[in-house]
């Protein structure tokens, strides 16, 4: 920054030393901050008007990710958008699967048996769990505290090895069918999963006592990009950040879908939506999936003899038929051909279906015309949605605490650009 | 009481009369039409009215139908009435040569992107927007691509030569 009549400017008059047109009475610094850049965790640029330290003004530009997926989904068959769906928010895949799945059932208007809807809770709470645990950790290494992340990444890693036992991949996962699972979980996958039960909570209370009450973690991120509820609101904020802000707003309990009814879980909500209760309301919801995963865990267990074998509904028209049959009956067969192949008419509809994503309201609106296709499907992004509010959020705050402020909304740019 | 799509209705009919037409259910939500002109007074109102009370808006895009002559582009609002836990779905329909419908940045902060992501894609005009640019697409882009003039190429199609993927 020149003042206008400083020695330095003065030099520059006798020298001849000319800077572009209006560089002297600008009063603030243009930074770039991405769209690579180490601290913003994906692709998209922020650009800040700093005064000095300061933010006077934030622009976010997003779609440098941008794939086109609803452009995409209006040829492609059911179950070809599965895979569209993982690449929204890759941190919590499993739960965008199946939304996307209990949307399809929704429009076809499918019963699915109780144990399918408890093995999936399982899995959605295990992404959940893995969705906020690395937010949270993100977090910590943004305040300078980079030991927490790499601790719990190994439970990161033990959630990826239960996808790995149940569907075979780990974080573009396409977990699941229409009306269920691909195959019923193994013991593997059940004695990971209590492997997890048992030494979980442990991990998490460590990793709550290395930050909760940490000193700099505070210092760094209390009053923080703060938010009202009434602002979140209107802003569209949904899922961690909106109940951060003190909305006890949760898809889970308001439209319970896959009989989340059945559970006995709370919702935490703090009050200042900054980043630390941010952070604090995550930390609740682990443990609330937690307790969910357990309940979850139980009811599964009690189901016995048939019961205890189902893992899908009896669909054919929809569910993909096992490798076995399909080499050894022929109606398995012409199912299996006229599912890969995208023969199955959808009936005509219109539903808008949402879930409770890792970061907010996940929904699907999907209008079917009769054809094999979607005519059109909207998914609405809960990141695209709550990035508008940046802006607001960082205004006069340090340049240090636009980072905190960007990991500590959760933003994916995966579903941020759709 | 208990908030229903009856009483929702019936409230809106009370209110604007002949303005709002096609009440249907699809799948238990509320859904009509209303005329584009009329799309913020509706909204106000939903917002405003005591009973009502949609104060948040879930999620807003548009739908493109060819063959509806004179009303090509739907644009499509889901409201959330989050203390009565109720949502509706209400339309607007407008022609594709004179896409202009009132924005409803003012009420709703978070239409301002959503709104932005529409025009990007179908070319809706919002009168009012204090941005309106393309959002997730380059800006020199020329044309709307979710539009259904755009269609993905056929992949059973037959007339390519393509040596490295034999088709």
């Amino acid at each position: 920054m020149l003042i206008a009549d400083s020695p330095t400017l003065k030099y520059m008059i006798e020298n001849h030393i000319k800077l572009p047109e209006g560089s002297i009475e600008k009063q603030t610094t243009t930074l770039n901050l991405g769209p690579t850049h180490p601290a913003t965790h994906g692709v998209f640029q922020n650009i800040l008007e700093l005064d000095g330290e300061k933010i006077v003004s934030a622009e976010q530009t997003v779609g440098y990710i941008h794939r086109a997926f609803e452009k995409l989904a209006e040829r492609r068959p059911l179950y070809q958008i599965t895979p569209l769906t993982d690449r929204l928010n890759y941190c919590s895949s499993p739960i965008n699967n199946m939304g996307w799945h209990i949307t399809c059932e929704k429009l076809l208007k499918l019963e699915l048996p109780k144990r399918v809807d408890y093995l999936r809770v399982i899995i959605m709470e295990l992404a959940r769990i893995s969705d906020h645990l690395i937010c949270n950790s993100i977090v910590g290494v943004d305040t300078g505290a980079y030991t927490g992340f790499l601790y719990v990444m190994q439970y990161r890693e033990l959630i990826y090895e239960i996808y790995e036992e149940v569907c075979g991949s780990r974080l573009t996962t396409n977990i699941g069918r229409i009306g269920g699972f691909e195959r019923n979980f193994t013991n593997k996958a059940f004695e990971k999963l209590e492997q997890f039960l048992k030494e979980y909570p442990a991990v998490l209370r460590e990793f709550e006592k290395m930050f909760s009450r940490n000193r700099i973690f505070m210092e760094r991120t209390m009053g923080v990009g703060p938010i009202t509820a009434e602002r979140a609101m209107n802003y569209g904020f949904t899922g961690p950040n909106l109940r951060a802000a003190g909305v006890d707003y949760d898809v889970r309990v308001h439209t319970p879908y896959s009989s989340y009814q059945d559970f006995d879980f709370s919702i935490p909500v703090g009050n200042t939506g900054d980043c630390y209760d941010r952070y604090l309301v995550r930390d609740e919801e682990m443990w609330q999936s937690l307790s969910i995963i357990e309940q979850a865990y139980q009811k599964v267990q009690e189901f016995k003899g048939a019961e205890s074998d189902v893992f899908h509904a009896n669909v054919p028209e929809y569910y993909l038929p096992e490798k076995e049959d399909v080499y050894t009956k022929m109606e398995a067969l012409i199912w299996h051909f006229k599912i890969v192949m995208g023969e199955i008419d959808i009936p005509p509809g219109e539903i808008y279906v949402s879930v409770e994503g890792g970061n907010g309201e996940l929904g699907f609106y999907l209008i079917s015309d009769g054809g094999r296709t979607p005519y059109r499907l909207h998914f609405r992004r809960p990141c695209f949605i709550y990035y508008q509010a940046y802006e607001e959020l960082v205004k006069g705050g340090m340049l240090s605490d636009a980072m905190i402020v960007m990991s500590s909304l959760n933003l994916i740019a995966g579903e941020m650009d759709g | 009481m208990v908030l229903t799509n009856e009483i929702i209705g019936q409230r809106l009919i009370d209110k604007f009369g002949n303005d709002v037409t096609g009440f249907e259910e699809p799948y238990g939500m509320l859904t009509f039409e209303t005329p584009k002109q009329n799309n913020l007074k509706l909204l106000q109102f939903l917002f405003d009215d005591e009973v009502l009370r949609f104060r948040f808006l879930t999620d807003l895009q548009a739908v493109h139908y060819p063959s509806k002559v004179g009303r090509e582009l739907a644009i499509v609002y889901h409201l959330h009435n989050l203390t009565d836990n109720i949502r509706i779905r209400f339309k607007i329909f407008t022609d594709i040569n004179d896409p202009g419908v009132y924005t409803a940045t003012k009420l709703f902060a978070c239409a301002n992107w959503m709104e932005r992501e529409t025009y990007d894609f179908f070319g809706v005009n919002f009168i009012g927007h204090p941005n309106l640019k393309r959002i997730l697409n380059v800006e020199e882009m020329d044309y709307f691509p979710m539009r259904k003039e755009f269609p993905l190429e056929d992949q059973t199609r037959m007339d390519k030569d393509d040596e490295m993927f034999g088709r």
